[in-house]
């Protein structure tokens, strides 16, 4: 009935507690299909008479759209149709905006409307027979274009006079506000020291999923109803932008996904293209499919934020504790806002970051800029923030000869304090930060580190060592919008799961959520097995998401570090019911018990102090499905298909003091790196690594584990080579992955894993939503690099990403990037 | 478009068919072949996800026409398992957790495979090098490079 084979428990960890299921490393239920090449990805989908979708894109980065012609392209031979950004204004109502004014005035369509506003914008789309005459076609749409002035600079976008993107918004600017919390006047007031930051910026990057995006959109015709399948992440709220676009109810619009392959947040914000897809399935009357090319993705997607910090300050004591820190951060979000202004509230999940720190004052501004909208990416806005608290927790200790390591120990929040209020009201459930830094120091034998110093340095290189703490936060509470824009209506969170049990006995469990490689069918299985005394094999959980399963919810998807608490609330929930339905059936048909005397096991239904008295679950299933005659009212209610929706539980934020809490669980990663600078060519050799990580109850110990992989792989990429430069006319220079070099096998170090679990206690399982912390990286390079340059000229690491010409210029001009950083001595 | 008659074995299995020039011989795998598990990740021949064994040597296929295959044969990620057994490189893939999102596994298989038939015993930089073409972007390669080895213990 299942995809695995699996005859017994694996034990993977002979020291680990087993809990049943739960907890242990099985084999995946996913892996036999995807092994074997038979997953369905999107692409992989085919449609009877189906046409091949091309974007026909801006070439430049701002511009006035004077007119399209489309006649050339629908003269070919082969070519279904065409779209442009007239026929979008007036089928179309413009995508929601989140913000408030200017952000709300900006006009978001599925095709660019009067103008473009980045390079790679599309602008019309061509449908034909096949791929390459769509191509061919898009080539031969005719547009005229008036280039205008570009900004792709966040600052200059902030100023007076900056060429306006959005002249509906009258400003660049998308959302500002104030963040004040604790008594940071005070703070400064009482410090010994105060270091002061001119200037930090975290670098634009992208995850860069493998597989682009895509979908093959039909309609028909006789209920309105678009069916999309696709590799959208997060479906609910994409059908809450695309529904009011399109003018139609979210009933007319069924999501469905099967495989995807990686999506890291970047496919939560897919609502144009899909929404151009609809509009050309309805206009042809026949299937679209679209997938997006590798250079669409890279010029066009989502990017991540790119953020600079400006005028930090900090306050500190002798003791080398730090009271707080005040910023003015500068966000930019690209061409359009789309999922932002979110990133403006999401960092202060982590609002102090892992530190004690009371007095905490932000001042965020969000710009637009001539450049790719961003969207969220792997770690979303707590990373750009988390940065810049490890990187003042290494610059104060560089300006004022502090340890690394004694002056986060004596910052770090302690166990003992958990659950932590931070100053903005979030509350940290559990955690032992020291513990997990103790460990890493282990890993990576810190002691040596001195002696391994002088070994470099006698073959002419320079060793760093750096620790990068971070949290993951998970579980939103999606009031946290309303802290931006109190007329939002938005808050608390949700997931849905139902289970059934079949005629024969088959277990099918059903998800609202949106897998991408977390393996959730496995992980899902191995909760519900548990709870009916079954082995996950017996659990057949439906690949994917379909609105159609009524197993969804306006919330439902895979983001945000939450599947093992909503995902896996709702299978418990759910599960529970239907473990509780099957006792009380099993109770009446094996002679009138109670339910409280009847356990599940092995697949049956028995007494427990008579288990020879047994009902088969297959006999259960079907009873109620096909055998019911002269069942008792008393199981009316009884159906063995079981729907749950779990919701976490949140209070709407106080938005006046923008307090409250944010987000249910804290994951946190501590990661060390160790790393060798050639002084000559400034070309940096990750030569250890390591990463503890403390999720709370891990359920499949293995998938953490790959999660921390993958998620420090992809931040090694952001520190070292993983960025979206763009040249002063607003061209993308890193359009395809001969330009944007990812980490491949050669670049990723000797990698070194450990855990702790420090169970939630606000979760069903005691476990944390994670697969976000490989932020941890990018502070630990950084710190590296930084204590690499100690001794050859002390330069400031400011930049997120730094590749070998940076840390060149670093060394070669120290004194640029000391100038940045000055301390003011108050005693 | 100007098209051309082609006989390539692909899995063991004869398939005689008409292409246009210009088709890739990715395309021509997955679209007219229907053999959708090889992948597409990049435009430029750097992202691995297409790889296919050639001849038996290890090519990325949206490098290659389709019209250039004439008359060879061609291995896919679905030739892989036999008479319902996965191959050892396969199991080693699943039981080390070698594979998240699975969208490079195919190629990473197929290149895996290519080394493992020419270097039985690969150390680990043998490893590292013969799947640098091969991009994954959820494991970090940890994993792959373990399972890997632990196929080659099999062979």
């Amino acid at each position: 009935m299942t995809d695995t084979t699996l005859e017994r428990a694996l034990v993977v960890e002979p020291t680990e507690t087993k809990r049943g299921w739960a907890g242990q490393s099985i084999p995946r239920k996913e892996d036999k299909r995807l092994v074997q090449g038979h997953g369905v990805f999107v692409d992989d989908v085919k449609r009877h008479g189906m046409g091949y979708l091309h974007f026909v894109r801006s070439p430049y980065a701002h511009a006035k759209v004077k007119s399209i012609d489309v006649s050339k392209a629908l003269e070919l031979g082969g070519v279904y149709g065409t779209l442009t950004g007239d026929e979008v204004a007036i089928l179309t109502d413009p995508f929601f905006e989140l913000s408030t004014p200017p952000g709300a005035d900006m006009k978001d369509y599925a095709l660019a409307v009067g103008k473009v506003r980045h390079m790679g914008e599309p602008v019309a789309a061509v449908v034909a027979s096949s791929r390459d005459i769509a191509r061919d076609a898009a080539e031969l749409v005719e547009v005229e274009y008036e280039p205008l002035p570009v900004v792709v600079d966040a600052e200059r976008a902030a100023e007076e006079g900056a060429p306006l993107l959005h002249e509906e918004a009258g400003s660049n600017v998308v959302w500002s506000g104030l963040f004040d919390w604790g008594d940071y006047d005070a703070a400064l007031a009482e410090a010994d020291q105060v270091v002061r930051i001119e200037r930090l910026h975290f670098d634009r990057f992208s995850s860069t999923p493998l597989e682009c995006s895509g979908a093959v959109v039909e309609y028909e015709k006789h209920t309105g109803q678009w069916t999309i399948f696709c590799n959208h992440q997060m479906p609910g709220i994409g059908a809450i932008w695309m529904g009011p676009a399109l003018r139609c109810g979210l009933d007319k619009l069924r999501f469905v996904t099967h495989d995807i392959g990686g999506a890291f947040g970047n496919k939560i914000c897919l609502h144009p293209q899909l929404t151009a897809c609809c509009l050309l399935a309805r206009k042809l009357n026949r299937p679209i499919q679209w997938t997006e090319w590798r250079t669409d993705q890279h010029m066009a997607n989502s990017h991540g934020n790119e953020r600079t910090f400006l005028d930090v300050e900090v306050p500190v004591r002798a003791d080398g504790t730090m009271l707080g820190f005040k910023v003015r951060a500068l966000d930019d979000c690209g061409a359009f806002p789309r999922y932002e202004p979110l990133g403006c509230i999401i960092w202060a999940q982590v609002t102090p970051g892992l530190y004690r720190w009371r007095n905490i004052r932000v001042d965020f501004t969000q710009v637009t800029t001539n450049k790719s909208p961003v969207g969220p990416n792997r770690g979303y806005s707590r990373m750009q923030h988390l940065w810049l608290t490890e990187r003042i927790i290494d610059i104060v200790a560089h300006q004022l000869g502090l340890d690394p390591i004694e002056v986060r120990k004596r910052n770090y929040i302690r166990s003992e304090e958990m659950p932590y209020e931070t100053p903005n009201g979030c509350v940290y459930d559990s955690g032992d930060y020291a513990r997990c830094l103790d460990l890493v120091l282990g890993l990576i034998n810190h002691e040596g580190i001195e002696e391994r110093r002088r070994d470099a340095e006698s073959r002419g290189k320079l060793l760093g060592f750096g620790i990068g703490s971070t949290l993951d936060s998970g579980t939103n509470n999606f009031g946290q919008s309303q802290l931006l824009n109190p007329d939002l209506q938005f808050s608390g969170n949700n997931e849905v799961a139902t289970i059934k049990l079949d005629i024969f006995g088959e277990i099918v469990l059903t998800l609202g959520t949106v897998p991408q490689g977390q393996g959730h069918e496995t992980v899902a299985a191995q909760v519900a097995a548990d709870i009916l005394g079954v082995s996950p094999d017996d659990i057949h959980v439906r690949p994917g998401h379909d609105s159609y399963w009524n197993t969804h919810a306006g919330l439902s998807g895979t983001y945000a570090s939450q599947f093992a608490v909503t995902g896996l609330g709702a299978v418990k929930g759910a599960t529970d019911l239907l473990a509780d339905q099957i006792k009380r059936l099993a109770g009446v048909i094996l002679g009138g018990v109670g339910k409280d005397a009847i356990m599940l096991e092995g697949g049956f239904a028995k007494i427990k102090d008579n288990p020879e008295a047994a009902l088969p679950f297959m006999a259960c299933g079907a009873i109620i499905n096909a055998n019911n005659a002269g069942l008792p009212p008393e199981l009316d209610d009884v159906t063995l298909n079981c729907r749950y929706v779990f919701r976490p539980r949140f209070e709407v934020p106080d938005k006046e003091r923008k307090y409250g809490n944010l987000t249910l669980t804290y994951a946190n990663q501590i990661h060390a790196c160790v790393l060798e600078i050639d002084k000559e060519t400034g070309v940096p050799v990750i030569v250890d690594y390591a990463a503890v990580d403390d999720c709370g109850i891990r359920i499949h110990p293995q998938i953490v584990e790959g999660q921390v992989h993958g998620a420090a792989a992809q931040g090694l990429g952001a520190a070292l080579h993983e960025s979206f430069p763009y040249d002063e006319e607003g061209t993308l220079l890193t359009a395809n992955f001969y330009d944007y070099h990812v980490p491949h096998a050669l670049d990723m170090p000797p990698f070194k894993t450990e855990s702790i679990e420090s169970p939630s206690p606000f979760t069903p399982l005691g476990a944390k939503g994670m697969g976000e912390g490989g932020g941890a990286g990018i502070h630990a390079v950084c710190a590296a690099i930084q204590d690499a340059l100690r001794g050859a000229g002390g330069a400031i690491v400011y930049d997120s990403c730094n590749p070998a010409h940076r840390i060149w210029e670093l060394m070669r001009e120290p004194e640029k990037s000391r100038s940045l950083v000055s301390v003011e001595e108050r005693s | 478009m100007r098209e051309k008659t082609i006989k390539v074995e692909v899995n063991g299995d004869l398939y005689e068919r008409e292409v246009e020039s210009r088709r890739l011989l990715v395309h021509f795998i997955r679209d007219d072949l229907e053999l959708t598990g090889t992948h597409i990740g990049c435009d430029t021949g750097n992202c691995g996800a297409c790889t296919v064994l050639y001849n038996g040597d290890a090519i990325k296929s949206c490098m290659m026409l389709a019209v250039q295959a004439d008359g060879a044969s061609i291995d896919t990620v679905e030739g892989l398992a036999r008479d319902g057994e996965l191959h050892p490189i396969q199991q080693a893939f699943s039981e080390t957790h070698a594979l998240q999102c699975g969208y490079c596994t195919p190629g990473m298989l197929m290149s895996a495979k290519y080394l493992l038939d020419s270097n039985p015993n690969p150390s680990e930089p043998e490893i590292r090098k013969a799947i640098q073409g091969n991009i994954c972007r959820c494991t970090g390669y940890v994993n792959i490079v373990e399972a890997i080895q632990r196929a080659a213990g099999h062979d």
